[in-house]
């Protein structure tokens, strides 16, 4: 699904630095993606790779002195980067919202709930107390909360960990965004309310229309959800595939290592197969690798990649690897 | 198997264990506050070991046709009622009011850390007892519990250590408690009981080196704490008694000579303030360094 | 929260028999007789002997704790070896004093040292951030009495503003009330700076940031709520740091209150009049940190709504 011709939010060699005080960390080092009207894009990649970091960076959450965020983030024509702080205010909760990983640590523990899923239609619709919370309301009847009016006087303790997740979901949608960065939407819950809150949010986004930012860990629920897929590693992005295409036949070895790893049951090809890992660990955000920073645990690693950064190649429309093999 | 080549110029994705000391040690040192304190604290303890050489004599001698002189060259503090050096006696003081510290923070360690290790670990029946007496000497601020128990035990130096020491075990005694029930509960510990080792050990060689980290931290502060505790005892006349220098009693006396010679009861006052800076500043140092979750 | 309240309550009650059994064995651990200690020095063997048979002393020792508690609950001190007054009304007499003091001491440290802690928490680094800090660090570092002293020094002999000591006008409350409240201003400005800094670290601050809330909403609405349910045990504990300073500063500044009593009564040996002193202050402390977690009770929804 990519036949659209203006992407929503273009990124554009994004380096998003913290400078600490055992020196600069890259946390994301010159990436590039679109995401297009209503898709559902998945940025996919293991813990410290820079996926939600790019998220905050592109709103803008980040604190600004130990963060430093430099490269364009298109978003409707305008660069958000050059934004001051009331303008990049009003887009957040409004064009572009963000669902976060743990909700029983991101909502308010003394607010009610209906207050606090009103208050970004109180901003930015210019509702009325009274008009917002009835919204809010029906926000989590839409998100399927039981009787949603007496749990909006609700305060989040009384609320369990999938239903919190249900109501960050009504908060991210409370004023119709075009996109919504969703971080790990589902890693913080059990595996069947996981698949519940992936349901519902598939069903709310179509109803919306809204494009999604699919940030996850999780290629099964990539599988699930995400039309196109852009997998990073490292800080850098290194595949980019539609989903069908990346699952049948991954082209970077480290894409090929994360599908290799998961474990298939029943199929007949696959019994007695061993598990393959890739071997070594995630490179310290502080001394990457010189040349491909997947080279020391690559299986397929060649003398150039070493000490040169293979450029992106485009294969195909939609289909690109940062990878020497493919040069 | 990836073969890593030995002509490789590239580096490998290796990690290095972080020293956890090494970083603490580091971040110290460049906490300027905490550089200040700890030279203050080096000058406290210095004077103090030095005092007689700096000093020689008696600080305690009487001298009375010098009585209340005003700072000179001479003098650079000038001299009390009873005319002795201001000077020689604040230094003889910082003995005084650091053997406290030490005291205080050492009985409230010997009895606080045992009892709280205890109280967290049984939990049960000892833990209700403990926590209750402990409930009651919380029932008095710090203070007043010295004050009750120096009414009982009588003045003096070392009355003065052991009432403001048993004041202050309350507080360790938490604090220990509340460590180990944190602890108790890691993986690491059910690890080491589920292979049979025996308690004393669990608590010694895991439970206890992390109740290092806040005790040390909480250590620096009740020294400062301590030593604001016996002036305040010894101004109201009733910890170290005079004519021992202690900067407390020293102001007390002072109290009455106020108005036409002020300086006597200035300069001990501030002896007292830079000392309890040098302890609050370092354990704010070493609470940033350490681990900056705990908090107080 | 009805749970809460009533554990709450009832743990007072361990404490309370825990102090009355404290005092009651403080009489018994000095040296010499207990009803020669308590009729004071000045009695005669008459006097001694009344005061051993009123308080059964040549009892049983289980006996003794049963007329002592009858006494406790019924407010009946004894009588002050001083001045032979019931201790009761010794103290009655100087209590609205002290708390005089307290009260215009924690109202000065809520005002300042709230607002400092949370400005210097909101602007980290910045000069502000570095004033408030060394202040506040100055404040807790600095013995009471002697900056009583130093205040009057500057105030009552060098300016002659205001008086030395004493009471009578407005004027003289504040001298004691500034010296008392030092320490805790300073404190509560740092508990506040630290409490507010880890508060603005937590998720939900980003959510709220998410959401395109201005700055100030984000600071007051969602941090301050939060930020204030332990600010307020602090102060209420830092006003157990106030009857314990109330003793020095009103020592320094003759202010007739309770901490007084307790000094003039430690220096002449006036034994009932300390026991019934330090009881007070215990009573009065407890009364504190259980007013202090009723309000908590509720403030924070997670305990009020249970």
């Amino acid at each position: 699904m990519s036949a659209q011709t203006k992407p929503l939010l273009e990124i554009k060699d994004l380096r998003t630095r913290f400078h600490t005080l055992d020196g600069v960390v890259k946390a994301v080092d010159g990436i590039d993606f679109e995401v297009y009207q209503g898709e559902t894009l998945g940025l996919v990649g293991e813990s410290g790779c820079g996926k939600s970091v790019t998220a905050l960076s592109i709103l803008q959450l980040l604190p600004c002195p130990p963060a430093e965020i430099r490269g364009r983030i298109v978003f409707e024509g305008k660069n958000l980067l050059d934004l001051d702080q009331d303008e990049i205010r009003k887009i957040r909760g409004n064009d572009i919202s963000m669902i976060f990983q743990e909700p029983m640590t991101s909502l308010n523990p003394v607010l009610r709930i209906g207050e606090q899923i009103s208050e970004a239609a109180k901003i930015h619709k210019g509702m009325t107390r009274q008009e917002a919370w009835r919204w809010a309301v029906e926000m989590l009847r839409m998100v399927q909360i039981p009787g949603p009016g007496s749990r909006s006087r609700q305060y989040p303790h009384k609320f369990s960990g999938g239903m919190r997740q249900r109501a960050m979901i009504a908060m991210a949608l409370s004023c119709n965004p075009r996109l919504i960065l969703a971080d790990e939407p589902t890693t913080a819950l059990d595996v069947t309310i996981q698949a519940q809150i992936m349901t519902l949010l598939q069903g709310l986004k179509d109803d919306f229309k809204t494009a999604i930012v699919l940030i996850t860990h999780d290629l099964g629920i990539i599988a699930e959800m995400a039309s196109r897929v852009v997998v990073m590693y490292a800080g850098k992005v290194v595949e980019e595939a539609p989903i069908k295409a990346l699952f049948k036949d991954p082209r970077h070895p480290y894409t090929q290592g994360l599908l290799g790893s998961i474990p298939v049951i029943g199929r007949k090809e696959h019994s007695g197969r061993r598990l393959q890992e890739i071997p070594g660990i995630v490179p310290s955000p502080l001394e990457t690798p010189l040349g491909c920073r997947f080279h020391p645990r690559c299986r397929k690693v060649m003398a150039r990649c070493c000490g040169q950064e293979p450029p992106m190649i485009r294969l195909a429309e939609n289909r690109r690897v940062s990878c020497w093999l493919e040069a | 198997m990836i073969e890593i080549k030995e002509d490789n110029i590239c580096k490998a994705a290796e990690w290095v264990p972080e020293n956890r000391f090494r970083r603490s040690w580091a971040k110290l040192k460049r906490n300027k506050a905490a550089l200040v304190g700890g030279i203050l604290l080096l000058v406290y303890i210095l004077s103090a070991f030095f005092a007689p050489v700096l000093f020689p004599g008696d600080p305690s001698a009487p001298n009375l046709i010098r009585s209340l002189e005003t700072p000179t060259l001479r003098e650079p503090l000038g001299t009390d009622e009873l005319g002795r050096s201001i000077l020689g006696r604040i230094l003889y003081g910082s003995r005084i009011s650091l053997l406290i510290a030490v005291g205080v923070v050492s009985v409230g360690i010997i009895l606080g850390i045992p009892l709280g290790l205890v109280s967290g670990y049984y939990g049960g029946k000892v833990d209700f007892l403990i926590q209750r007496v402990t409930d009651t000497m919380l029932a008095f601020p710090g203070f007043l519990l010295a004050l009750a128990l120096v009414a009982v035990l009588g003045v003096g130096l070392k009355n003065t250590v052991i009432s403001i020491g048993i004041s202050m075990v309350p507080m360790y005694i938490r604090l220990v408690r509340g460590c180990v029930l944190s602890v108790r509960e890691e993986d690491y510990v059910e690890a080491a009981r589920a292979v049979g080792t025996r308690d004393v050990i669990i608590l010694f060689r895991h439970i206890l080196p992390n109740v290092m980290v806040p005790i040390t931290v909480q250590t620096s502060l009740s020294m400062g704490m301590a030593i604001l505790f016996a002036a305040g005892l010894g101004f109201l006349g009733i910890g170290v008694q005079p004519p021992t220098p202690e900067w407390g009693t020293m102001l007390g006396s002072a109290r009455s000579y106020l108005f036409h010679a002020p300086h006597v009861a200035t300069f001990p006052g501030i002896a007292i303030f830079l000392a309890v800076l040098s302890f609050n500043l370092l354990g704010d140092g070493l609470r940033d360094a350490l681990d900056p979750r705990f908090k107080i | 929260m009805h749970n809460y309240l009533i554990k709450r309550l009832l743990s007072t009650i361990p404490v309370l028999i825990g102090i009355s059994l404290l005092l009651f064995f403080m009489l018994r651990m000095l040296p010499g007789d207990p009803a020669q200690v308590l009729a004071g020095q000045m009695a005669t063997p008459q006097e001694i002997e009344n005061i051993r048979h009123q308080l059964g002393l040549d009892r049983p020792i289980y006996e003794q704790y049963a007329v002592y508690m009858s006494h406790l609950v019924r407010f009946d001190l004894g009588r002050s070896a001083r001045t032979q007054n019931p201790v009761i009304d010794e103290i009655w007499a100087r209590l609205p004093n002290t708390l005089l003091l307290a009260v215009v001491a924690i109202t000065l440290a809520c005002l300042f040292g709230i607002p400092a802690g949370i400005i210097s928490a909101v602007r980290p680094y910045s000069w502000i951030d570095y004033l408030v800090t060394l202040s506040a660090l100055f404040g807790i570092s600095m013995p009471v009495f002697w900056l009583g002293l130093m205040l009057v020094v500057v105030f009552a002999v060098v300016l002659q503003w205001l008086p030395a000591g004493g009471t009578g006008s407005w004027q003289h409350v504040i001298l004691p009330a500034v010296t008392l409240a030092s320490f805790v201003i300073a404190f509560i400005a740092r508990m506040t700076r630290s409490t507010m800094l880890e508060t603005l670290s937590q998720d939900f601050t980003t959510t709220a940031r998410s959401k395109g809330l201005s700055e100030m909403v984000v600071i007051v609405k969602h941090a301050l709520k939060n930020a204030l349910i332990p600010i307020i045990t602090v102060v209420g504990l830092q006003f157990g740091f106030l009857l314990g300073g109330a003793v020095l500063t009103e020592t320094v500044f003759a202010w007739p209150g309770l901490g007084r009593l307790l000094y003039d009564s430690i220096s002449a040996r006036d034994y009932p009049t300390i026991q019934g002193t330090i009881l007070i202050f215990g009573l009065l402390y407890i009364i504190v940190n259980l007013v202090v977690d009723l309000i908590y009770a509720f403030v924070d929804p997670r305990i009020h709504y249970d």
